[in-house]
């Protein structure tokens, strides 16, 4: 089992944000929508999820909470805190940036 | 981290530390959910339900792994973790109590080393004196002059001339040490004490327990002030602890002192190496030196002192102002200071106690005990080895079970620091129990109450706990040279049969162990040298008769003689000991050779020797009585000894030696030409081969003798040339003394033998410390080579059994493993002669005519290591040679 890359662990950190930033979400259904959106391209295993979410908490972006979910059991949802909004502008900011650079460099290939 | 991140961070880490396995429990939860979900999920799909679980299982990528990852984003908890390593390392050792025993002892042994010696430097030589107020600003004061390579004392008038114009110093104060003469039944003894300024025990805070201290203004006037403070110790054994003590009176040097205060216990006053017994002010300088009156008289020197710098200036800041004060005095007093200047000295150099004699010694040793403390990490290092050897399979289970590097790391690390923890607490142990070691091996004068204790203090613990460190850090990272080179395939493959003789995986251990071999070679070789110099030493002849002569003294000042009573007295001793079967002469001189007490020593003026423009010719003599020379065997070259007739009324004479010839009269011969002895001009009558006077390795010096009855002491040493043993010749001497008065006491009786080892105590101390250490470091050195050849030999049974069943008879093999261990002794003993000789030059101060590259020596430390490792490899060898090939190739 190896780790994902360098640039996909940064980035799933990111999209976690961009994920909690929609709305609070329990790890399973982090799972689902990072599938959905990513279209599996980055193939995020869920083994990758977890430790990712303790650490993200752990940085103070994002807060843990045991809620009722639908099927009325006890489960840890995770929504984005005041920092965790912070570090995704700056985090999209600096992905809009550097992809920008990057597709320019792409594009100016191709030319 | 920023502040706000920490105020969401830090009440999960805190969560995480007081309930740790609730946030287990719940990340386990987490997880579960997650994984229920996946199974529904694949079950919805269509899966059977075993089909589901595994799916989901797979997809998860290992719980165990994914859970354990999970710990550790949550930063882990440090302080959990480390107390977890810490029971798992505790009940590792207490499996292989061998191993751990073997360990800790060989880091008791490395740290134990470090900490006494270490605990010597603090207690010895950076803060000597217990209870003393602010050490760190405390210097010692002395006088430098050109062409001189000793420094010399200060006057009292210079003393306090710098006194008043220093305004960086916060406390200047003497303390100068003398003795006194106590008598015990017929056995006299000299017990030490310090002249002190009177501001003594204000400056250095130290306030007496019972009276108090000097008075300002007891240290002005001449004998003025018969008044002392004694040491506690002397309070408790000599006057029972009287809590009345204070204004009675006692006797020191048969001067009635009154008793003003006693010092607090554990206070031995400021001179390393000595406790001191009793303090008097200056004013009672005269009871206590010979000389005569020195408070007035700025060219008679004296005076050890001390400053306090003020908080905040630096030694540069205040020598200077001290030169520009001694340069001021120089133009001042021409007569007296010229080309004198003054010179401040850190406690640790102060060139007027034993710290300097010391010093080399243990520089040395700081040198030696850290090749200790390396070879002992070196054989835990292996130790450590083996077992991460046999630990492998364990180490990779917990690899593939989601233990990360890191994780296990940190704990091979904390099992390092376990055994150097262990092994600190013994080596602090064994500092406790070494503190008196040094004095325990200085020979000490009968009655002399030496002090030379190590401290064990904030500072040598904080050393010590240093030392841990860093050997948890060499200790801990050797073995994970083997974890990082571990995969997890390691475990299942065969163990692989090694084959002894190859080099390959076992190069680590093999150049732990040539590491090893070769600081003990250079240890071997310390040693070897300091023998072989201490051998020179104790070989060199001082160039007077050691065997035969005995020397003691009568204490007469104590006993109230006054100099005619002391004058006819020893005539009439020397009569009677003469006519004593067995003696064939005897003498009286005021300063044994080699011993502590100082010569006088003079400014002198030779008729027909100019002096260049700078020189003030100063020389060293003996007051001695007829037939000295005789007595101690040193050879007259010409002219004649002083006799009966040189006394007080006849004219002044002088006898030199051979190097104050070559000096004053250019080989020529001096009888009947004058020498200027204290103003007063007297005839050379005679010449005498050099001798030593102060130690065995000083080098030829100028040196002349006067007739004691011209320059009268009352207490001079006695010398008695005789064929009887010393038990029955102490009978005899007794027997004629009390003959002559029945109360006087005796001094302790030597022989000059006795007198010259004592003088070369220190080199003793040097050759006991490194030939101890040497020897340990061999021992662990064997040690060490022992284990790897062991191992070598467990490792390649097969290889062994497989010669030995194409015909390789047990000779053979054990000649393959001794051969083995010798090639590791061989590269042992060459990177050892490379850095020895580099190293031994250390030892420079300590040699006495030996180079520090001594073939001979370099020779016998290879012997003595190639026996050893041949030793350490027989055990070893011998099960080589023991192989069952039947069992092990079958096995």
């Amino acid at each position: 089992m190896s780790k994902p890359s360098d640039l996909v662990q940064g980035t799933l950190d990111m999209l976690i944000l961009k994920i909690l930033a929609l709305q609070p979400l329990n790890g399973w259904a982090i799972s689902q929508r990072l599938k959905q959106i990513s279209s599996d391209v980055l193939g995020v295993s869920d083994g990758s999820l977890y430790p990712a979410l303790h650490k993200l908490e752990h940085l103070g972006w994002i807060r843990a909470q045991w809620k009722s979910s639908e099927n009325n059991r006890r489960a840890k949802f995770y929504s984005l805190t005041r920092l965790g909004r912070k570090q995704l502008e700056k985090e999209t900011a600096n992905w809009n940036r550097v992809s920008a650079a990057i597709s320019g460099i792409v594009r100016l290939k191709e030319a | 981290m920023n502040i706000e991140q920490w105020f969401y961070s830090l009440p999960l880490r805190l969560r995480s530390f007081f309930h740790p396995h609730q946030v287990d429990q719940e990340m386990k939860e987490e997880l579960r959910q997650h994984l229920e979900r996946q199974i529904m999920e694949n079950t919805a799909k269509g899966m059977p339900a075993d089909e589901a679980r595994y799916a989901a299982m797979q997809a998860m990528g290992g719980l165990a792994q994914i859970e354990e990852r999970c710990r550790e984003a949550r930063g882990g908890n440090v302080v959990q973790d480390f107390g977890r390593d810490l029971r798992y390392g505790f009940r590792q050792l207490c499996r292989s109590p061998g191993f751990s025993a073997l360990a800790v002892l060989c880091l008791t042994l490395g740290i134990g080393a470090n900490t006494a010696v270490f605990s010597w430097l603090e207690g010895i030589l950076f803060r000597p004196y217990p209870l003393v107020a602010h050490q760190e600003r405390l210097f010692a004061v002395a006088a430098t002059v050109p062409g001189e390579s000793s420094p010399d004392l200060l006057s009292w008038p210079d003393f306090l001339d710098l006194r008043r114009s220093c305004t960086l110093c916060e406390d200047s104060f003497v303390s100068k040490i003398t003795g006194s003469t106590l008598n015990i039944g017929d056995h006299a003894e000299v017990i030490t004490g310090s002249i002190v300024s009177a501001n003594y025990f204000d400056a250095i805070g130290v306030h007496p327990i019972l009276g108090r201290g000097f008075e300002a203004g007891e240290d002005a006037g001449k004998d003025s002030h018969p008044v002392a403070v004694i040491s506690y110790q002397m309070w408790r054994t000599r006057f029972q602890g009287d809590r009345e003590i204070i204004g009675k009176t006692q006797r020191l040097n048969n001067v009635p002192h009154t008793i003003i205060g006693v010092a607090p216990d554990g206070f031995y006053g400021t001179f390393v190496g000595r406790a001191m017994q009793f303090w008097v002010p200056v004013s009672m300088q005269e009871t206590f030196s010979s000389g005569g009156y020195k408070l007035e008289d700025r060219g008679a020197r004296w005076i050890e002192s001390y400053v306090r710098l003020k908080p905040g200036v630096s030694q540069a800041q205040a020598q200077q102002q001290i030169s520009a004060i001694a340069a001021r005095l120089q133009n001042d007093y021409p007569a007296t200071n010229r080309g004198r200047s003054i010179r401040l000295w850190a406690l640790w150099q102060t060139p007027f106690n034993h710290a300097g004699e010391l010093l080399p010694t243990l520089e040395v040793m700081v040198a030696v005990v850290a090749f200790v403390l390396l070879i002992a990490c070196a054989n835990v290092g292996n130790l450590l080895l083996v077992r991460a050897f046999v630990r492998r399979h364990e180490m990779s289970v917990r690899l593939a079970i989601g233990a990360s590097r890191v994780r296990l790391l940190k704990q091979l690390l904390t099992e390092g620091l376990l055994l150097s923890a262990l092994g600190t607490a013994g080596g602090f142990l064994t500092a406790y129990c070494c503190r008196h070691l040094l004095v325990m091996l200085l020979p000490v004068r009968e009655g002399e109450a030496m002090y030379l204790p190590g401290a064990i203090d904030a500072r040598v613990m904080a050393m010590g706990a240093g030392v841990c460190l860093l050997v948890t850090l060499i200790v801990g990272m050797i073995p994970v040279f083997q974890i990082r080179r571990l995969d997890l395939n390691g475990p299942l493959k065969a163990d692989s049969h090694g084959v002894v003789g190859t080099r390959g995986r076992g190069w680590m251990r093999s150049g732990l162990v040539v590491f090893q071999v070769g600081l003990s070679f250079i240890l071997l070789v310390g040693a070897a040298l300091l023998l072989e110099s201490l051998e020179r030493v104790r070989s060199t002849s001082p160039g007077f008769n050691t065997t035969s002569v005995v020397t003691t003294g009568v204490s007469l000042v104590a006993a109230g003689y006054d100099v005619p009573r002391a004058k006819t007295f020893q005539d009439e001793l020397i009569g009677r000991l003469r006519a004593l079967p067995g003696v064939e002469s005897a003498a009286f001189a005021r300063v044994t050779p080699l011993g502590y007490a100082m010569y006088s020593s003079t400014p002198i003026v030779v008729d027909g020797y100019q002096p260049s423009a700078n020189e003030r010719p100063e020389v060293e003599y003996n007051q001695i009585g007829p037939s000295y020379f005789t007595t101690m065997g040193i050879p007259l070259s010409s002219g004649r000894e002083f006799t009966r007739s040189d006394d007080e009324n006849a004219p002044p004479v002088a006898i030199v030696n051979r190097t104050m010839v070559e000096r004053y009269w250019r080989g020529q011969d001096p009888i009947g030409r004058r020498l200027q002895v204290k103003g007063r001009w007297a005839r050379v009558v005679g010449v005498v081969a050099d001798s030593k006077y102060e130690s065995i390795g000083e080098t030829p010096k100028p040196f002349f003798y006067v007739p004691l009855r011209q320059d009268f002491a009352r207490e001079p040493d006695l010398y008695i040339r005789t064929t009887q043993p010393l038990h029955s010749i102490l009978a005899a001497v007794l027997r004629e003394v009390h003959a002559l008065d029945a109360n006087l006491p005796l001094y302790e009786m030597i022989t000059l033998r006795e007198q010259v080892n004592r003088s070369t105590s220190p080199q003793l101390v040097a050759v006991t410390l490194v030939s101890t250490l040497g020897g340990l470091a061999l021992l662990l050195a064997a040690v060490g080579l022992y284990g790897v050849m062991s191992y070598a030999v467990a490792q390649s049974s097969r290889e062994l059994g497989l010669r030995m069943a194409l015909g390789a008879d047990p000779a053979d093999l054990l000649r393959l493993v001794i051969s083995r261990g010798l090639r590791l002794t061989a590269a042992g003993v060459l990177f050892g002669t490379v850095a020895a000789l580099a190293f031994t030059r250390l030892l420079g101060q300590l040699l006495y005519n030996v180079s520090a590259h001594d073939p001979v020596v370099f020779g016998l430390a290879f012997v003595v290591m190639t026996t050893t490792a041949i030793f350490a490899c027989l055990l070893p060898g011998w099960r080589a040679s023991r192989t069952d090939p039947a069992r092990v190739l079958r096995g």
